[in-house]
């Protein structure tokens, strides 16, 4: 296992947070971590920082993008014991409402996971969690622990 | 207006928060192409074992340079909104160096423009991502400035969404 990468302590929320604060670039746009019945939510509250357009305002695309990216990452090393983080192949996000300077979330699920890489998605929202403001899909490469007895 | 030459980076760069907060520097915008920037910063790591700059943060430059390039490629200013963009990250980025993203807006039409980028830090040959986008143009059609703060406050319903948004 990595060096900063603690099974156990990626177990409660506290641990995740202290995770997630380790990311510079996820500690830089905000990203908090809520683990609310073994259902593990990222949380961007609102900084002007991350504001793309600032007439509207709305946050920037790449922040949005990199809150999803992030759920995806802090998902798959929950649900998979893994060597390393898992690192994107490719994402696919789609922009689906303006994103308001206001709390936002996301949630990523693991659609399916191969030995070598997972197909996940994400959807990040704001006040209604039914009108999600973008969603990701993609496939990110994992890193699965090889097994003395293998 | 026209937006070519290198002296609208205050417009271009400034006037964006979270592009002045990743402190990207406008390299060169011509017709229909943009280059930026992003200087190499610890802050923007996002793998703490390898220094490796974040997927994000390289999302953010590509988001950003590649509606750089629909600005650039546009007849008259309108605002923009990415409908949708895709990523493939080919390798990780070289700790300690910054990074150029370039984005070239192949086709405009009246309603849509279509992009295609790339990032690397020595040449676009040795790409670590690129990216293929589309935007929405005159996507702030009817919404006026602060409508996403003002209505039912900025969790309304009512807050100028339906309009903005074809």
């Amino acid at each position: 296992m990595s060096a900063f990468l603690n099974r156990d302590e990626i177990k409660t929320e506290a641990g995740l947070q202290a995770f997630v604060d380790s990311i510079p670039y996820a500690n830089f746009i905000g990203v908090g971590v809520r683990k609310v019945g073994g259902e593990l939510t990222c949380v961007l509250p609102f900084k002007d920082g991350n504001v793309g357009n600032p007439m509207l305002p709305a946050l920037h695309g790449g922040v949005v993008s990199a809150l999803l990216e992030t759920a995806v990452i802090l998902q798959v090393i929950c649900e998979i014991d893994s060597e390393h983080l898992p690192k994107p192949v490719n994402i696919n996000i789609d922009y689906l409402r303006s994103a308001k300077p206001v709390e936002t979330y996301a949630r990523a699920y693991i659609t399916k996971q191969g030995r070598r890489v997972a197909n996940v998605r994400a959807e990040a929202w704001q006040a209604d969690r039914a009108r999600p403001v973008a969603a990701l899909h993609g496939h990110f490469l994992l890193a699965p622990r090889i097994k003395s007895d293998d | 207006m026209n937006l070519l030459g290198d002296k609208h980076e205050h417009l271009l760069i400034d006037g964006v928060p979270h592009a002045k907060a990743l402190g990207l520097k406008l390299i060169e915008i011509a017709r229909a192409n943009a280059t930026v920037k992003l200087p190499y910063d610890p802050r923007f790591v996002g793998n703490p074992e390898t220094g490796v700059i974040h997927g994000g943060a390289v999302t953010s430059l590509l988001d950003n340079v590649s509606g750089l390039a629909v600005f650039a490629a546009m007849e008259e200013l309108t605002s923009i909104a990415t409908l949708d963009l895709r990523i493939d990250y080919m390798r990780a980025a070289e700790p300690g160096k910054d990074i150029l993203g370039h984005a070239h807006c192949y086709k405009v039409t009246r309603t849509i423009a279509f992009v295609r980028g790339t990032a690397y830090e020595d040449s676009p040959d040795d790409p670590i991502a690129t990216c293929t986008g589309a935007f929405m143009l005159g996507a702030n059609a009817g919404r006026k400035p602060g409508a996403n703060t003002t209505g039912q406050g900025a969790l309304g319903e009512n807050s100028g969404e339906k309009g903005g948004r074809a």
